[in-house]
């Protein structure tokens, strides 16, 4: 990717290659903390902070970095990180972070993060690194915000808490789907968006790794 | 510079470096974000206390909560004999620091529930329980707020029950700590079903074992026993059979029967 523009750094991981739905990163928490959309956008904002920082923070002392430890130099930046904003959220948001609970910490493990710290900050400068950061998180944003969407409007009748469809329990009329409430849900969700994808950009779909042959008859002699 | 960077010392000298920088940014953050952060988590206990009570505005500030809560005495109760004790009993100046979900894990301060009466699920009690205790101007007894917990489906539920002034009728009864199924046993937290709690008696006759059932199938006008009886959560048997066993223990003879009574006597 040596020479991309800005603007191809920020914006192409949103729909030309998103980290969700092209490199498939980046699931676990996808399918964890998209049943409310509060919680995702809180989830989303934290995913780009830290993608965003720990990429720079990467770039910059890229030249230094010995590759025999590189993982770990970049598992230490991205660590350290999390622990801020998770530190951060105790202190400014704290009934989100009890709902995100584990999922922050999680970050570390996201493989999106990594991902883009090994793949692009080591071989570009910290401002492109940053950027790109920023993008790859946007890219996450737009497809949990799509996934918890569907998510909090049909499996609890709300969006951002807000009641849209008002819930038989809450005596309404609408019954909640309780699939959608529970993690699978966003698995059906995301691969769905991914074939809708992939169907307006025909060039995201990957070769078959083989193809059947065809069905010969032989005819016994 | 390519080669240069490849060396054993200069390997050891960069995970070094990053190291020290690394730890003092994050002991950094976490000694000047601490003061807020438990801030927010003794306002979270507080509001979840209040919301028990019935007490809780919609919307409320963090003053207008620390100034309610301020009405509410902080006792402990030692829940062999039902007499509270003193804040040194446990080793603290302030029995609002007191924590008896911590205590329940530190041998000096709990015991083991023998396996057939350990109905919560909860393994280990503490032998101290803090309590919410609102009087009012004349000293007669206004609320009590007693904390519960027990294992659910899924998790331990933790909650708060609070009694009105006769220490048997249920003011409010919830939960500020949960992981059941959403949509099924997670409507524990539903303001509909918990509001069918208020109003109902714990108690018969003989004021140490709970009357209180969760019951299949509704409680109606016609319901036999129905201020005992509260509508069982649909489509979550094992959560509510949960609820059931953590209101029975925790309100029963292991639990704080004992200090209801000399409660209502007068006594403490």
């Amino acid at each position: 990717m040596a020479g991309a523009s800005a603007k191809q750094v920020l914006f192409e991981p949103i729909f030309s290659n998103n980290p969700i739905a092209l490199q498939i990163l980046g699931i676990c928490s996808a399918l964890a903390v998209t049943s409310s959309l509060s919680v995702t956008i809180v989830m989303c904002i934290s995913v780009t902070a830290v993608t965003a920082f720990s990429s720079m923070a990467v770039s910059l002392i890229r030249a230094q970095i010995p590759g025999s430890i590189r993982i770990i130099v970049q598992m230490t930046i991205i660590a350290s990180l999390v622990i801020v904003v998770d530190q951060l959220l105790k202190a400014f948001a704290y009934e989100i972070s009890k709902q995100l609970s584990v999922f922050v910490g999680l970050i570390i493990t996201n493989c999106i993060v990594m991902g883009r710290a090994e793949g692009f900050a080591m071989q570009n400068g910290p401002w492109l690194s940053f950027l790109d950061g920023v993008g790859n998180g946007l890219g996450y944003s737009v497809l949990l915000l799509f996934v918890g969407f569907w998510r909090e409007l049909f499996g609890s009748g709300s969006l951002f808490g807000f009641t849209i469809l008002t819930p038989v329990n809450e005596g309404g009329w609408y019954v909640t789907n309780g699939l959608l409430l529970l993690p699978p849900s966003a698995f059906f969700i995301i691969g769905l968006t991914i074939w809708a994808l992939r169907t307006w950009k025909p060039d995201q779909v990957e070769e078959a790794d083989y193809k059947l042959s065809r069905h010969k008859v032989k005819e016994a002699f | 510079m390519a080669k240069g960077k490849e060396t054993v010392s200069r390997t050891v000298i960069v995970a070094l470096v990053l190291s020290v920088f690394f730890s003092v940014i994050v002991s950094t953050a976490a000694v000047l974000l601490k003061p807020m952060q438990v801030k927010n988590q003794n306002l979270n206990i507080k509001t979840n206390i209040l919301a028990a009570a019935d007490m809780l505005p919609s919307g409320a500030s963090a003053q207008q909560i620390e100034d309610l809560f301020s009405r509410f005495e902080v006792k402990l109760v030692k829940l062999d004999t039902g007499e509270y004790v003193q804040p040194d009993y446990v080793g603290v100046q302030d029995p609002m620091k007191y924590d008896m979900y911590k205590a329940a894990s530190n041998p000096k301060l709990s015991k083991d529930i023998p396996q057939d009466q350990d109905m919560a699920g909860i393994g280990r009690r503490p032998d101290v329980a803090k309590v919410y205790v609102l009087r009012d101007d004349s000293g007669a007894l206004k609320k009590v707020v007693l904390p519960i917990h027990g294992y659910g489906l899924w998790s331990t539920l933790y909650g708060f029950v609070s009694l009105k002034g006769d220490a048997n009728t249920i003011e409010g009864l919830g939960f500020y700590q949960q992981g059941e199924t959403p949509g099924l046993g997670g409507e524990v937290d539903n303001p509909r079903w918990k509001a069918q709690w208020q109003g109902k008696v714990v108690y018969g006759n003989d004021m140490t074992q709970p009357e209180i059932r969760l019951v299949k199938g509704g409680v109606s006008e016609n319901t036999k026993n129905k201020e005992h009886k509260v509508d069982a959560l649909s489509g979550a048997t094992l959560t509510s059979r949960g609820v059931q066993n953590l209101v029975n223990y925790w309100l029963g003879e292991r639990g704080f029967a004992e200090y209801l009574k000399h409660l209502r006597n007068g006594e403490v």
